[in-house]
Order: C-alpha cells, then structure tokens, then sequence
C-alpha cells in the first residue's frame, strides 16, 4: 500500500535523518549543560529572523520572475531609517512601520528598474545596495542611541516547555511577527490566487499574459510587498536585536539570506530550515569563541557560517531548480 | 443571430522594420464551422489570430463577433467575448499541474482569494469527460506527451466557455495517430456549436476536416473556397502564387568513390548502446536516406558524426582521410556540411543576424577575418550576396534570425552549408515544419548538391520525404541497420515492415551492402 506517509518518508529521506540526529544531539548537549544549550539554540533563532525575512523577500521576488540582490541595501537602509524615526520620536511601533515602509520603497526602486526600465536586474540590485551603503554611511551620526528596545514576552503556558519553551515562546514581538509570517507567505504563495499567478508569472510570463494576468503588476506588487519583508528584517536588527545603528551593521546577512532561499529551493518552510541552520552555525560560533574551548584562532571560528553558505551552495546548486524566467525582462508584443 | 460569429475586415498590421503582416485582411466564421486558415509560415496567419485575441493592436480594420463591432484591448477582453486560442508554441507552466494550468487567470477560489483546488479538479474532470479530451487533472504538465498538453489547452479555452476555438497550426508537433485523435476532438467540437479556426500550412489536412478554407499568402487573402472545388494542386498554387512541383524531380543518380565511410561505429547513453556497431558507405553523387521511426539512434548517429558526441567504438573516413570525432572544426574542415535536426537549436546562434549566421563555420577565415580582426563588410557583402541567391526572405542582413519564419531560418542554415565546398552533406530532418513552398525549395537544392557530386546522408521522419529523395535507403531500427535497398525497388509498405521491426535483411546481405562489418556470431 501507498500511503501518504510513506510517499512522505521516501522522498524526505535525508531531511528526516538530519532531523532525528539534530534532536539527539541536542538532547546530549542538554543533558551536558542544560543552559548552555538553551542559550546557543535561543541565539539560532535570533540569528535566523533576519535571514528568514530576507530569504522570503527575496523569493518572492523570484517567484516573479525578479532577482533580488539588493536585499542587504534594503534592510541597511530600512534599519538605518528605523533607527532614526525612533530617536526621533521614542516610538518603536511607528520606528517599525517606518522601516518596513522604507523596504518597500526600495522594493518599488528595484520593480521600477527591472520592470519598467529594463535594466539588467543584478545591476538594479547592486543600485540599491550602492544607495543604502552610501546614505547610510554619510548620515550616520556617532553617539545616538534608541529610545528602548523591544522587550520578550512570554507566552503562559507554552514558555514552560522545556527547551522549547525558553527557545520558542520568550521572544520579542517581531520574532513572534516573522516566525508567523513564514506561514502566511507559505499559505499565500501556494493555496491563493495570489500565489499561482505569482508562480506562473515567474515561471511562464507569456502564458499568464495569454490568459489575462497583468506581467508588469504582479511584479510590480510582488516586489514592493517582498521588501516590506527585507524591511522588517532591518527594522529588527536596530529596535530588537541590537538596540542601536551601526554602519554597515547587516554585515553580509542580505547576501547570506539569499543562499538560504537557494538551499531552501525557493519554499518559504525549507528556507526557515535553512535559515534555522545558519542561525545555528553563527551561534555556534559565536558560543565557541566566547568558551575559548577550541585552540583555533577565533578568526577561523568566525568563518563558520560563511563556510557553511560556500559549502551549501557548492552541494545543492545543481540539483535545485529556479523559477524559469527568474531575471528576465518581460517584453509584451 | 448574424451570420458569422466572427467576422475581421480590412486588418492591417505593420510591424517595425516594415513588414506588413496583414494588409487588408478580410475574414469570417460561421457558427458550428471548421474554417481552416491555410498559408506559408510567415503568411501572417498567426499575426490576424494574435490580434483576434488581443494580444496584438490592428493597425487599421475592424473586428466584430455577432455582428456586432468589438474592440479587443487584450486576451481578457477576448476571452470574454467567448475566444479561446491554442497557440502554436503552447502556453503551459511546465510545473504546474494540469488543473493549475487551466484554472490559471480564471480560478475557483473561496473567501474571495484562496484556491478551491478540489473543486477546479472536478470541474477539470468533468469537463475532460464530456468532450471526450481525457487528461490526468493532477499530472504535471512537463511530463506528458505534446499530444496530452494540446489537449490541456483545449481544455483552457474551454474551461472559460470558448464559442469561438482558434487551433494555431495544432498538427506541427503530433504523430500521424495524434492528428486524427485530433481532428475527432474538432469534429466533435463543431458539433456541439463551437466555430474552429484550423490554421496549418498541410494540404492533406485541410482537405480532410476544413468546411471552409481561407488562403493567405504574403500578408494578404487569396480567397475562400471550399475542399469540394479544389485539390491540393491548386491549393498549393494559390498559397505559394505559382504552380507547385510536389513530386521531387531528378535523374538518374551517377554515384562516383566513395565519400563517407564509416565502420563499426557504436554510440552509448549511459552505458546503453543507442547505436549498434553500424557501418555505411555513402559515394559521391548519391543519397542515401535513413528510414526509421524516430528515437532509434538517428539522432546519436548523425551527433557522432558532426563532431557533436564521441562514440565508443568505430572509425570515420571522410574522402579518404580519417577523421577525429568529436571535432566539429576539422569535419567542417574537410567538407562536412550539417543541416541539423533541431534548427533552433543547433543551427542557428538566434540572437545573433542573419549576417553572422552566415558565416558561423568560417568567420575566422579569410576574408570574413583578417588575423584577429572580424571583416564587417565582407561578412555583409557575403549575407546579402546569399540572401539573393537563396531567396531568404526578411528586412535585411542585420535582423536577428530569432525573427524570421521557420522556412525562412532553415534556408539561412542552407545557404551557409551549400556556400562552402562540401564533400559530404548530412541532413537530419531538413524539412520538418515546413510549408510546401519551402520543402520544394529544400529538396530542389539537395538533388543540385547531389548532382554536384556531394554524398548525402538524409535522416527523415517522412517516409514520402525518404522515399522522393534517396538514391539508397537504409532502414534503422533500435540502432541497427537492419535493411538497405535501391529506392526504386522498394515501397512504402515493404519499409513500414522494416522500421517497425517485424522483418530484417540476413546478416550475408547486410554485410554485402556494406553496412556491417561481419555476421553476428
Ligand atoms: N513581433 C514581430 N515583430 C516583427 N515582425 C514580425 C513579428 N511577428 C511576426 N512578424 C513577421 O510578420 C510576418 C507574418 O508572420 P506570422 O503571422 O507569424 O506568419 P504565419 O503565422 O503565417 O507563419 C512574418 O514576416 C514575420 O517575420
Ligand atoms: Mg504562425
């Protein structure tokens, strides 16, 4: 017999046995240290939420048919103006909004130059990053500080579990917004009308024009809606993880985001696996070099993460498939 | 109720560049008809479907469905006046499902956004179940047969209520069995009340199935007529403006030395041989066409032989000189001329101009080169030159190839391949997808490169193309050659038997003809 969950099994094979191994390893470790290993699994998710939303913003755009490689502008700028609303004004909900507002900017800049314009898609990426990296840059004023943070909430109940509980339910609000958000760009990309004209938009352009979809606005929508995302992601950076602005303070992480919507095979739940993972490999590193445990120079340590992109990349590069007209200007008859 | 569901007058469509695609076009649909628009590529029928359905703007003339006038902004505008359209180059998401595909643009959705996939499952099913077009409704379209996703597409216009059916050359991608599943689906079709616009450019098919039948030629119509007053004689006069020769006319063959010689030549795909120790000699001044169904290591066969796969076992003489595989440049070299199988493909760098395309095999040879410096004007002079002399038709020698009709790209593959001094000539499929006109054409110029004195090697999937050309014919079958005849001591019945496997020459008379080397042990 065929059952749905032998079908499930066969064709997660290698998923299921990492999962498994990945519970035992982390019931060894708890039972070493209980704390420490709430701590670095509780730093992995942090790490991951910019990576997440900026492998969601990026897929998005993808789905499409538009590359994306201005996310780590995208999230620099919306952090840096995140940052500034906030000093401005004290609030961290309009500081938020205000950064998501500026990803979505941004996000119409790269639709407008990839769409409209034409314009080869990696070069209006790299237009975006130039813009954050420069701006940013310039106005950034040493000394200023946020008015506050955001602060975790716990969730009765549930932040009782053990592991979990501490990893999972004791976060800040837009921990909780993003890990909600997955599944709502999952449940939108794959069971709404939405998401199959995103799809066939990016797959197959001319067919969906054929039947009556608008090419040009759904990548329009896409695009401007993906960098709310990327927003998002700059906007947690300085009003939750950090506390402040720093230049250059994404450090890489837009660029890491898109390996992980790669390894993720362009699927908002894969990508948060990925996501998870690297997460885990910087909290790794950074648990490792803060127990000087290893006598390797902390240099090395610190390459972990990014060790780990070239490796993912260089091993599932060829087996994974991008949507087919992904980078393609569209050209209506 | 008016008297054509459809009707276009005065259709003009010019496109940048010049071409005038349709000038002046009048044409109608009866209700419940199967009118077939029939015409050479590049005769402007797609262009007049196109603006039917939207996706084009007429630059003059109007369009009226139900006698009323309509202005057509869009597909959307057309699908909602009942138009469907299947065309030429499907438009299919490879990895959607075929439920995805043609719910797509007009979903079944809850709550006002999301899929109600079970129920468009149904709706697909129970639609495929009444117009007898059966399909898996959870199949993903890049893994079914050309023939099932036609069928997809007839379902998507159907899906959205077409009264109005336009089938843009539908026969070019089906096997003879699949063209009559076909023409059975349209009949039916019809005679539940939807109109069928049949667009090909083959004579036998529009006899069969068309009520009506409208000729299109150069942009214009010839007229409309009906298969009772004509026959494909004057059919294929009035599409190409001149009396067509439909048989192929040549003398004699006088076959001089031998000029291709291969032995033992074995081609393997993933450890599979797809290509059984074959040996062939091919003389000067003759055609020796391979017969055989597709897919029994035509292909592989003539890919070792242009240089484009290394075989595993066997030897190559070209003129006496043995040859390397898998080394396009020195076969080229040595008066290999290829016109390959897929055009598009393998023939022709698309994006790149007629110009260049033209001299893709010696572009680096004087004068098109003088050391590492290109000679624009001598590659210019040589494609105007050419497109003279083979009729190439289109707005000049610097337009991309990507734009011309399929004829009109095969004859710019031709002119770069007979332009050289070739000693042996090997044409995979020269004329698949052509129209009459073209095929004429094609054939004419390899019985002249035959009676030049070049050896050729025909590959076809027609066995009438087979039979009309070739001096000699081998038959191929799961990658052996299994027959070898004179062609005029052969018919089309006899080699029917051969290529489907039911019969094979004994090893003595093969190894006698030469194409084996030894009897099997
Ligand atoms: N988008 C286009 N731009 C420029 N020329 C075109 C375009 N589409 C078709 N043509 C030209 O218009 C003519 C008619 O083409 P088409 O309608 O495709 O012919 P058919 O379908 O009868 O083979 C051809 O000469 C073709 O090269
Ligand atoms: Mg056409």
């Amino acid at each position: 017999m065929k059952t749905p969950w032998r079908t499930f099994f066969r064709q997660n094979r290698g998923r299921m046995i990492a999962a498994v191994a990945l519970v035992l390893f982390v019931a060894y470790a708890y039972n070493r240290n209980a704390q420490i290993t709430e701590a670095v699994l509780a730093s992995s998710l942090r790490q991951s939420i910019p990576l997440i939303l900026g492998a969601l913003c990026g897929l998005i755009g993808e789905r499409s048919g538009i590359i994306n490689i201005g996310i780590e502008g995208q999230m620099l700028m919306a952090a840096f103006v995140s940052f500034l609303v906030n000093v401005k004004t004290g609030s961290l909900i309009l500081a938020t909004i205000a950064g998501v507002l500026m990803g979505a900017l941004m996000g119409w800049a790269l639709a407008f130059m990839s769409v409209t314009l034409r314009i080869d898609q990696i070069i209006g990426g790299t237009v975006l990053n130039m813009i954050a990296f420069g701006l940013t840059g310039y106005f950034y004023q040493v000394g200023l500080a946020t008015k506050g943070k955001f602060q975790p909430i716990a969730i009765p109940l549930l932040s009782k579990i053990p592991i979990i509980g501490p990893v999972f339910f004791q976060n800040p609000p837009l921990t909780y917004l993003t890990l909600v958000l997955i599944f709502v760009v999952h449940f939108f990309l794959y069971y709404t009308r939405w998401g199959l004209r995103t799809r066939a938009v990016g797959e197959h352009p001319r067919a969906a024009d054929t039947l009556g979809i608008d090419v040009y606005r759904m990548r329009y929508m896409n695009v401007t809606l993906a960098g709310m995302l990327a927003g998002l992601a700059g906007a947690y950076l300085t009003l939750e993880a950090v506390g402040s602005f720093e230049r250059m303070m994404t450090n890489g992480r837009g660029f890491v985001a898109l390996a992980v919507m790669i390894f993720g095979k362009w699927d908002p739940l894969s990508a948060w696996g990925a996501a998870l993972l690297f997460g885990f490999a910087t909290a790794l590193q950074t648990q490792l070099q803060f127990m000087g445990a290893l006598q390797i120079p902390h240099q090395f340590i610190g390459m972990l993460p990014y060790l780990l992109t070239i490796i993912v990349l260089a091993g599932v590069g060829g087996r994974t498939r991008p949507p087919a007209a992904v980078g393609q200007p569209y050209v209506k008859e | 109720m008016s008297e054509y569901v459809l009707e276009a007058r005065g259709i003009t469509k010019r496109f940048p560049g010049g071409v005038v695609a349709n000038d002046h076009v009048d044409f109608n649909l009866r209700p419940g008809e199967i009118h077939a628009l029939l015409g050479e590529n590049g005769a402007g029928k797609t262009t007049l479907m196109n603006i039917i359905y939207g996706l084009y703007q007429p630059d003059e003339g109007q369009i009226f469905v139900d006698g009323r006038p309509v202005v057509i902004r869009s597909p959307h505008d057309a699908i909602r006046l009942g138009i469907g359209m299947v065309h030429q180059h499907f438009m299919l998401v490879p990895v959607f499902t075929v439920t995805e595909n043609i719910i797509l643009g007009a979903e079944v959705v809850r709550f006002g956004i999301v899929l109600d996939l079970p129920r468009a499952r149904q709706q697909v099913l129970e639609l495929s179940r009444r117009y007898g077009l059966e399909v898996d409704p959870d199949a993903l379209v890049e893994d079914l047969p050309v023939g099932v996703q036609q069928r997809v597409e007839i379902l998507k216009a159907l899906y959205r209520d077409a009264r109005i059916l336009i089938l843009d050359e539908p026969t070019a991608v089906l096997t003879p069995q699949e063209v009559e599943e076909l023409f059975a689906v349209m009949r039916q079709l019809r005679d539940r009340g939807v109109s069928i616009i049949f667009i090909t450019h083959k004579l036998k098919e529009v006899l069969a199935i068309a009520d009506r039948i409208t000729v299109m030629r150069r942009g214009k119509v010839v007229g409309t007529t009906t298969p009772d007053q004509v026959d494909e004689q004057k059919l294929a006069a009035m599409m190409v403006g001149r009396e067509v020769v439909l048989e192929v006319q040549k003398t004699p063959a006088k076959p001089g030395p031998v000029v291709l010689d291969i032995r033992d030549l074995r081609v393997e795909e993933n450890g599979v041989p797809v290509v059984k120790d074959v040996s062939l000699q091919v003389r000067a001044g003759e055609i020796l066409g391979i017969a055989g169904v597709q897919g029994n290591g035509q292909t592989e066969l003539a890919e070792a032989l242009t240089g484009l796969r290394r075989p595993q076992k066997g030897t190559l003489v070209l003129d006496g000189k043995s040859m390397p595989f898998n080394n396009a440049r020195i076969l080229i070299e040595n008066g290999l001329g290829h016109i390959p199988e897929d055009r598009q493909k393998h023939g022709l760098v698309l994006p790149f101009s007629i110009a260049d395309n033209l001299v893709l095999c010696t572009y680096y040879k004087p004068p098109f080169a003088r050391g590492w410096q290109r000679q624009p004007q001598a590659i210019l002079e040589n494609a105007e030159r050419l497109i003279e002399q083979f009729d190439i038709r289109a707005a000049g020698p610097m337009v991309p190839v990507a734009t011309l009709s399929g004829g009109n790209q095969q004859k710019v593959i031709v002119a770069r391949e007979f332009s050289r001094p070739i000693r042996f000539l090997l044409a995979n499929q020269p004329t698949r997808g052509l129209d009459v006109g073209s095929i004429e054409y094609i054939h004419r110029r390899i019985v002249e490169m035959r009676d030049q004195g070049v050896a050729v090697l025909l590959i076809s999937a027609e066995l009438d193309e087979i039979m009309s050309l070739s001096d000699r014919i081998a038959v191929m079958y799961e990658g052996e050659i299994v027959a070898v005849f004179d062609a005029d001591k052969v018919d089309k019945a006899t080699l029917g038997m051969y290529m489907a496997g039911a019969r094979r020459q004994g090893d003595d008379e093969l190894v006698a003809a030469g194409v084996r080397t030894q009897t099997r042990a």
